[in-house]
């Protein structure tokens, strides 16, 4: 594992990929802190920070889409995939590495409470538990993109992908309203959802049982619920689909409030698709 | 050393491998020989647990490579196809990465490196960007990789493509050198090369073990043979005759031409010089020969021959198609296409429809290679 961390993240700043991620990320806090911090007098940074999230919407695809798509297409994959390493050590070598690279402009941005300490400012501490926090979100972005860059050969589909889903993800407090807010609307949205699933799930397994048996199972489960407890389903689906917005989430903790659930969140975010990537290389061997 | 049992490797609905058992035994060279998309490198690939199995097992020093991979894989050096090199490092760099990949323990790391680069003579190169190295340097590296801390089997996927031939020639003693006390397993599509180097030679074809010998047995097996057409002054039974009466010799086809000559080409083992048999055979009958021409089967076409058996038997249109280079076939398929006739097409459309799924299936597994 060691050995693979070290090659990647050495790879990362013998390319330019490294320092401009980082440059580019600091830039855009340094001017969020200098706009909302330094000229209008805000006392907390965290404030910058919710709004230079925006900013890992474009850095985190760059950083993650060659961590396995790069690897896959020029067969250097055959090299990991034989030496006597478990998948495990080279996905969490990869993972680390981008955190280790993501983690250096998060470190630099420390200074920037204590500069706001100097003019009198009294969140000190929880501006530092901020940008925790914003490292953590950023590690939940990065284990998404590397999970699709694990599913492609092609950088730029790895790009563009992670783009679309952290997206979707940004969006999904905003696109909660187009959902029906009816108990029946979002009966009818979590069948479609089921659907989905079962389809995936025997695109996975190719095994028509199992996919057919975990979706008669689904669906069972949701009809006896929704007639059991009907007013529980109103508005249901919009408010799961908003909750999954990692933003929104990070934007509550950034309002001086310590949300241990948020950090939670992020950290299963993360794991899970961490686990998923392990899933999505074992997988490969046997197609 | 290397037991494999019955493996069995699909994608979708083509076969790779099909059902291919063997055993390798410890310090020896094995050749795996076969056309292009015959299953080699898939072999090799499960072999080494890159990809797994639809079906069988690989064992490895006792260890299973699907249930102890590690330790499994920590007796094998591998050579892909393509060797797995990141363009962005250089040589020493790259090897040293390699070292801690497999294992080695940092005091030894450097040592080994050092031991590979100069077997493969790349030491000048050890500062120089792997994206700048020639296709035969990068050979070497991937070769130099494969070798990092001297594991029990060394396995090589077409280790000499890209090379020029000194640089062969080099590698070739190279893997000689290494044979006395390691395990080696190259592939090839060139039967030469593979004579040369191997103790042992597994022949594989669409999948299957076609042959599996020791390469002096398989050597005897494929002895060459001459070819010699002969055109003579006479009509067809009188040429046939005359050779049915000459020894240790083979009619292969026999026509009449178009000026009421007869063409016959007579095959013998090419340990002997039979011309002159055949010219006092013919003086004898009273025929005048008016041309003879000798060409020898080179161990190459004895080598197609056997890997294209299975074609024969399948498909009249493979066994055109194979014919450039074997005139028997060519005969043959006229033949059988002649006799086949109009009541047979329903069965050719058939046999045609297998040869497409065959085709299709080899397309099919050459990207996976």
């Amino acid at each position: 594992m060691q050995a693979i961390f070290k090659r990647e993240f050495r790879s990362y700043f013998h390319t330019m990929t490294g320092p401009v991620l980082t440059a580019v990320l600091l830039a855009f806090t340094g001017i969020f802190f200098v706009a909302y911090n330094l000229i209008q007098g805000y006392p907390y940074f965290s404030a910058s920070l919710s709004s230079a999230a925006v900013v890992l919407l474009l850095v985190v695809p760059v950083l993650t889409m060659k961590s396995f798509a790069e690897e896959r297409k020029l067969r250097t994959d055959q090299l990991l995939l034989t030496a006597p390493v478990s998948v495990n050590q080279i996905v969490f070598g990869k993972y680390l590495s981008m955190l280790a690279v993501f983690a250096i402009p998060c470190v630099i941005m420390l200074i920037c409470p204590f500069i706001i300490k100097i003019y009198g400012g009294t969140a000190l501490l929880s501006d530092i538990i901020a940008v925790c926090e914003f490292f953590l979100l950023g590690a939940a972005y990065i284990s998404i993109g590397m999970f699709i860059s694990s599913l492609t050969e092609s950088q730029v589909i790895a790009a563009v992908g992670t783009l679309a889903v952290l997206l979707l993800l940004q969006l999904a407090d905003g696109m909660s309203n187009i959902f029906p807010s009816s108990a029946f609307g979002s009966y009818v949205c979590f069948f479609v959802l089921i659907a989905l699933a079962v389809l995936l799930i025997y695109h996975l397994t190719r095994n028509v049982y199992i996919a057919c048996g975990a979706g008669v199972a689904g669906i069972a489960a949701l009809t006896i619920a929704f007639f059991a407890k009907k007013s529980a389903f109103a508005g249901l689906f919009g408010s799961m689909v908003s909750s999954l917005s990692l933003v929104s989430r990070f934007q509550k903790i950034t309002s001086q409030s310590f949300d241990l659930t948020t950090i939670i969140y992020f950290v299963s975010i993360a794991a899970l698709f961490v686990f998923l990537t392990v899933q999505s290389i074992q997988k490969r061997r046997w197609s | 050393m290397i037991e494999v049992t019955n493996l069995t490797k699909k994608y979708g609905d083509s076969t790779a491998v099909d059902n291919l058992s063997f055993t390798v035994d410890k310090g020896q060279i094995y050749g795996f020989l076969g056309p292009n998309g015959a299953g080699k490198s898939t072999t090799m690939n499960i072999i080494t647990g890159y990809t797994a199995a639809t079906e069988g097992k690989v064992v490895i020093n006792g260890h299973d490579i699907l249930e102890e991979p590690l330790e499994a894989r920590k007796c094998i050096g591998y050579l892909p196809e393509i060797p797995p090199l990141y363009q962005d490092m250089t040589v020493g760099e790259y090897l040293d990465f390699a070292a801690e990949l497999k294992g080695i323990e940092k005091e030894k790391r450097g040592g080994s490196v050092d031991d590979v680069e100069e077997l493969l003579k790349i030491k000048s190169m050890d500062g120089r960007l792997i994206r700048n190295l020639s296709k035969g340097y990068r050979q070497r590296v991937g070769f130099a990789m494969a070798l990092l801390g001297f594991p029990e089997i060394i396995i090589l996927d077409e280790p000499t493509v890209g090379l020029d031939p000194q640089q062969m020639a080099e590698i070739r003693d190279l893997i000689k050198e290494l044979g006395k006390n390691h395990t080696v397993i190259l592939s090839s599509h060139i039967l030469s090369e593979v004579s040369l180097v191997c103790d042992h030679i597994m022949i594989i074809s669409k999948g299957r073990l076609a042959a599996s010998d020791s390469t002096e047995n398989l050597m005897k097996m494929m002895q060459p043979e001459t070819v010699l057409t002969v055109t003579a002054l006479a009509d067809k039974r009188t040429v046939e005759k005359v050779i049915e009466g000459i020894e240790d010799t083979e009619l292969q086809s026999i026509e009449e031409t178009e000026d009421g000559n007869t063409k016959a080409e007579i095959r013998y083992g090419s340990d002997m010089d039979r011309r002159k048999d055949i010219a006092s055979a013919f003086a004898a009958a009273g025929c005048a020969v008016i041309e003879m021409n000798t060409e020898k089967t080179s161990l190459e076409e004895v080598f197609l021959e056997l890997t294209a058996d299975e074609e024969k038997e399948k498909t009249a249109a493979d066994i055109v198609a194979d014919a450039d280079s074997d005139a028997e076939d060519l005969s043959e398929a006229v033949d059988s296409v002649m006799e086949s006739g109009s009541g047979d097409a329903a069965e050719d459309e058939k046999d045609a429809g297998t040869g497409a799924d065959q085709d299709t299936g080899d397309s099919a597994e050459g990207k996976e290679d």
